[in-house]
């Protein structure tokens, strides 16, 4: 029996992203569609940031999660055209993050506040942070570093 | 040379530039003067290397030789890279290794932003993905500049000694040829007289807030580009880079 589409979506719900884990490859945004072709699933992916070494592991994952359900041809394309940004990443998703540490991107350009205490008396500490996708930041009242989702 | 040659070289010279600077920036990983700085420069170096995997992916599928990123980036010898001269040169100290990227981010910018309205759509779709990176890389060029520039009387020094040295590889990306006039009439490139322009009112909002000073000589060293003649330093950096597929050709794992 062919899975419905609703389904195969909830299916990707499960599939955590390999750099930050509390997050699924569709509240990342990075999923943009998926369609049957004939009995081959079509899984369009958009790559977050050119060079990010989690491209490779995500696609990998959305295949064996996939297979795992007993899909058995699935056909992963890259999309690069709009391409990505943070404003596709779920509600849930920017929840999740705060929750687990990570200031979710805000347009002003910096967090809105601390992750950990809510202090909105934070300064950068660099441009860049452990992936692509971030910054690094500090909380200069509870004086604890965070990563921020940088907002492209 | 005119249609799918122009295109093939314009897209080798887009991906040559990304594959050096990202490979000579990578070059820091593990020496920078802090620790920011070093996961700061490998990032951008991640930036530039996967934007090259696009514009030679590109390539390869233009040329319709059968040959992908990888064979392009590692199986070509000095006189094949279409680099500009600029992003060969050496890393320097960190002042002139920031003061190369800036120039570079900047030329990046304002070329990404005119190729992501590009007629050809495989074309615009790199870049306007690359552009979003390259506005995080310029803003970043862009302050360390400007902080070391108007730093101590060191730093400062350090800075306008990079930029006399540097400034004879600006003209060249801005040097029209053929190539850049095939692909200017097929509605591509830019016109690389407009792009300077634009080029230098960003520059020099840079020189000025990091006081300076912009050298007068407008020679342009040349050859990179074209493949001509590059710098004696490429050489050096492709055995580094291409160190594996040399000693194992045909090598994957």
């Amino acid at each position: 029996m062919t899975p419905d589409l609703p389904t195969v979506w909830r299916w990707l719900e499960d599939v955590p992203d390999p750099e930050i884990p509390v997050i699924s490859v569709v509240d990342l945004g990075i999923v943009r569609d998926v369609a049957w072709d004939g009995d081959t699933l079509d899984v369009a992916v958009t790559p977050t940031y050119s060079g990010c070494p989690a491209t490779s592991v995500i696609a990998m994952d959305i295949e064996t999660a996939l297979y795992g359900r007993g899909v058995r041809n699935v056909r992963i394309r890259t999309r690069i055209a709009p391409p990505w940004t943070t404003d596709w990443l779920s509600a849930k998703g920017r929840a999740k993050l705060r929750e687990y540490g990570i200031a979710p991107p805000s347009p002003a350009g910096g967090p809105e506040a601390c992750p950990q205490c809510g202090s909105a008396n934070v300064t950068r500490v660099s441009q860049f942070g452990s992936t692509p996708c971030k910054a690094h930041w500090r909380c200069d009242d509870c004086l604890e570093p965070f990563d921020y989702f940088k907002c492209i | 040379m005119g249609g799918q040659g122009a295109l093939f070289e314009y897209l080798l010279r887009l991906g040559d530039n990304t594959l050096i600077l990202g490979h000579r920036v990578s070059e820091w990983c593990g020496h920078a003067p802090v620790l920011e700085e070093d996961i700061a420069l490998a990032n951008t170096a991640l930036d530039l290397i996967g934007q090259t995997q696009m514009w030679l992916g590109l390539a390869g599928e233009v040329e319709a030789d059968g040959r992908t990123a990888d064979d392009l980036a590692m199986l070509r010898d000095v006189w094949d890279f279409r680099n500009v001269l600029l992003v060969e040169q050496p890393n320097g100290n960190f002042g002139q290794t920031m003061m190369r990227q800036m120039l570079f981010d900047a030329f990046h910018f304002e070329l990404l932003s005119d190729l992501a309205g590009a007629g050809d759509d495989r074309i615009a779709a790199v870049a306007a993905k690359a552009l979003k990176e390259v506005t995080y890389h310029f803003d970043r060029s862009s302050e360390t500049v400007i902080g070391l520039g108007d730093g101590t009387e060191e730093s400062h020094a350090r800075m306008q000694a990079a930029l006399d040295l540097l400034w004879p590889y600006v003209g060249e990306m801005f040097t029209p040829d053929d190539i850049d006039a095939a692909m200017f009439e097929a509605g591509v490139a830019p016109d690389l007289r407009l792009l300077r322009a634009r080029f230098d009112s960003r520059v020099d909002r840079v020189l000025k807030d990091a006081t300076l000073a912009r050298p007068d000589s407008s020679y342009a060293q040349t050859g990179g580009k074209t493949g001509f003649r590059h710098s004696e330093h490429l050489g050096h950096l492709l055995t580094q880079m291409q160190w594996l597929q040399r000693a194992y050709p045909g090598a994957v794992w």
